[in-house]
């Protein structure tokens, strides 16, 4: 393309990739303020490289691509290494990068008591290089090699205190059900390389563009689910959302990066940049709406019920991405990528601030045995206070607006989509407000004591809390809308007065329960019996799951690969060789017997059968 | 080149075998190492007179050439070989072969 200025795009990808480099090789032997200055100057390096090529780029009109070199020329296929920012890339890359700077300079703190503190940097740093890839990526096969990475960044984070089974487990948990959608997304590819002839992100979705709409199915509606599919693992949508509760296991800064601000809003940043093969596959969309909409009640209703402070926040993460996924699904793109900024901001923060809580009460989780620490980290309950109220959508703080465009789009798309996200919002204003009041008013109830956390913890929270009371007043959704059709944006003002409404009195009912009646809770759970019982049991899909594929698939390999294949084959096998080896080697041990003349005369035998059979056939010739 | 038929070549071999044989037999039978080692000296003359013969029957001079390659050989073998018995007398005051057969176990 000619005039398009050389930004050297790829140096946004190769700091952080370097940084995982350095720490991965050599951090053993280095201090740890040489690590964390790589770290987290490898990320903020980018973060710098991103706003000056941001800055250089201006409007962005059409997107700025790159390309480096081939890597599958196949036939007519041809693959290259090539990167891009359009305005959709550009948001996902300063929500990546900045949000990515201060949860690094936040987890040094974190992790400073830690074993393999090089070891950690080297996992965040790697997953920032794949994260951007995933983000930067020009075509779809690029596009995978980043949403591979991310997954493999995140089973390695998760699994980080190995030694800890629950840790493994939930790795590989993750890892697992993140196949199911990865399976969807490579049949996508695939399918696209058949019906569009490439990969190119320009040349599918300009491809896809000129085909007529598709209202009850075809090849680009299968295209449209396949990638729900893979979005689904990956932003933990139902029925693939259950590993991202368990993800908690990892560290907490992890939590924060990965599972709430960057990664897992993946599936959202691939469906809105698909958003044309989407638009002309209205069922595709229907069922995006659809599972967003059953995501966001479920998450909702389960996180009421937790009382791991950390899971509360995991359950709201997946409730949230349901949110996104119905702004996506009613054909709101820009609102949903809006959510994705603001939920990053207040999202991160809730988990940072969760985190130093943890840190303060020394590695305490439980909510029944925090309490009444409002006085004793102030900072803490003024920062994660700021986060729950913009998580609760009041004005004006950054979740309201995001929340209510996709609010408003979904009235104009179903009006009962409207009444169940909004019942929904209250839902979360609810737990959240739970958490917060079981965490920082009432007593005391644990034993450890509270401390506040050092500068480097709460500065980085400081950055979010403003962030997410300032937040909705970004220009995301301009900045968006020339990517995608026009949208009726409409401001119903009674609308938007509604959903605040059932957000405080969301609030409101948690405080009445938790803070002036405490210890009421116990009787509103009894009085809801099987309800309760269910919600608390997260509606009993884990076991489900456990009873149709893991029981199964256990139980099989067990009575096929354990009883059969490692028994009969390998033990088998192995045993006989074993034995036929050892029965050899004892009858020929008989034969030497250590006398010399022994040996003597089997070499005359020998030599006398020689000669024997020599001279009966004949003699030499 | 006088010929030497006056003498038949079976005599040749059947003095070869005989000697081997006794070779043999003072290998297997006897216990001290020296007659042990004089028996394989035996043994390997027994077949030096068979190459020669072999070698004046056939006007061939191959056989006459191995013959000096087994001298030699012998004599190397001799030389090593007696100064093991030497040092094995020395270690263990015996020259029975049944007695020095540690290599097994």
């Amino acid at each position: 393309m000619p005039n398009q200025p050389d930004l050297q795009l790829w140096l946004i990808l190769f700091f952080p990739l370097l940084g995982a480099l350095i720490n991965g090789t050599l951090g053993r032997r280095l201090p740890k303020t040489v690590i964390s200055a790589i770290a987290i100057g490898t990320v903020a390096l980018s973060f710098l490289w991103v706003v000056r090529s941001l800055s250089e780029l201006g409007q962005l009109d059409k997107p700025h691509i790159e390309r480096y070199f081939n890597s599958i020329a196949s036939g007519d296929l041809k693959i290259g290494f090539d990167l891009s920012v359009d305005r959709l890339s550009s948001i996902m890359l300063l929500v990546v990068t900045g949000v990515g700077t201060l949860i690094h300079v936040y987890a040094v703190g974190y992790m400073d008591h830690e074993e393999g503190f090089w070891r950690f940097f080297s996992y965040l740093n790697l997953f920032m290089f794949f994260m951007l890839i995933l983000v930067l990526a020009q075509n779809f096969l690029l596009l995978f090699v980043g949403w591979e990475g991310v997954g493999l960044c995140s089973y390695l984070l998760i699994g980080f205190y190995f030694l800890e089974k629950f840790a493994g487990d939930a790795a590989k948990k993750a890892f697992i059900v993140n196949r199911v959608g990865d399976f969807g997304f490579s049949l996508a590819m695939l399918l696209m390389v058949v019906q569009f002839g490439s990969l190119d992100m320009t040349t599918v979705f300009s491809t896809a563009s000129k085909l007529p709409v598709e209202t009850s199915g075809g090849v680009v509606t299968a295209v449209a689910l396949l990638l729900v599919v893979g979005a689904c693992g990956k932003s933990a949508q139902v029925p693939l959302y259950v590993w991202l509760p368990d993800a908690m296991a990892g560290p907490t800064p992890v939590s924060a990066l990965i599972h709430a601000a960057t990664m897992v809003t993946a599936g959202v940043y691939v469906v809105a940049r698909s958003s044309e093969v989407f638009l002309k596959a209205p069922v595709a969309m229907e069922v995006v709406a659809v599972i967003g909409m059953i995501t966001a009640v479920v998450a909702a209703l389960i996180g009421t019920a937790q009382n791991d402070i950390k899971k509360v926040f995991a359950y709201s993460t997946v409730s949230q991405l349901g949110y996104m996924f119905v702004g996506l699904g009613v054909g709101a793109f820009s609102a949903g990528i809006f959510h994705v900024v603001t939920h990053a901001f207040f999202k991160a923060l809730l988990f940072l601030g969760a985190g130093s809580v943890i840190h303060a009460l020394h590695g305490e989780q439980d909510l029944s045995n925090m309490g009444g620490l409002r006085s004793k980290i102030p900072i803490m309950y003024w920062t994660l206070m700021t986060a729950a109220v913009a998580i609760a959508g009041v004005w004006p703080f950054a979740g309201f607006h995001s929340k209510d465009a996709i609010l408003l789009a979904a009235h104009a798309h179903a009006p009962w989509m409207y009444w169940v996200g909004v019942v929904t919002a209250g839902l979360t204003a609810f737990y959240v407000f739970r958490a917060m009041f079981l965490c920082f008013f009432g007593e005391y109830r644990g034993k450890a004591h509270p401390h506040e956390s050092p500068a480097i913890m709460y500065m980085p929270l400081v950055v979010l809390a403003l962030l997410s009371v300032g937040g909705g007043y970004l220009p995301v959704m301009d900045w968006l809308a020339p990517l995608y059709p026009a949208h009726e944006h409409p401001h119903d003002m009674s609308l938007i007065l509604i959903s605040v409404g059932f957000a405080m009195a969301g609030i409101f009912a948690a405080y009445y329960i938790y803070v002036l009646n405490p210890g009421s809770a116990d009787g509103y759970a009894k009085s809801l019996g099987g309800v309760y019982r269910a919600i608390a049991g997260k509606f009993y899909v884990d076991e489900a799951y456990d009873a149709a594929i893991v029981h199964p698939i256990e139980q099989g390999s067990r009575a096929v690969l354990l009883d059969g294949v490692e028994d009969v084959v390998v033990q088998g096998g192995v045993g006989a060789t074993v034995g036929v080896t050892r029965w050899t080697g004892g009858m020929l041990r008989l034969l030497q017997s250590g006398n010399i003349r022994s040996y003597a005369v089997y070499a005359l035998l020998g030599a006398v059968i020689f000669l024997g059979v020599m001279a009966s056939s004949g003699g030499a010739r | 080149m006088p010929q030497l038929n006056a003498v038949p070549m079976s005599w040749y071999l059947i003095l070869s075998a005989i000697l081997f044989t006794l070779g043999v037999a003072g290998f297997l039978f006897r216990r001290n190492i020296i007659t042990v080692f004089m028996s394989i000296e035996l043994m390997l003359n027994a077949v030096n007179l068979s190459f020669v013969a072999f070698s004046h029957q056939l006007r061939q001079v191959d056989g006459q050439i191995f013959t000096f390659f087994v001298m030699v050989v012998a004599a190397a073998e001799a030389a090593v070989g007696l100064a093991i018995i030497l040092t094995v007398f020395k270690n263990r005051q015996t020259l029975s072969i049944d007695e020095v057969s540690s290599l097994k176990n």
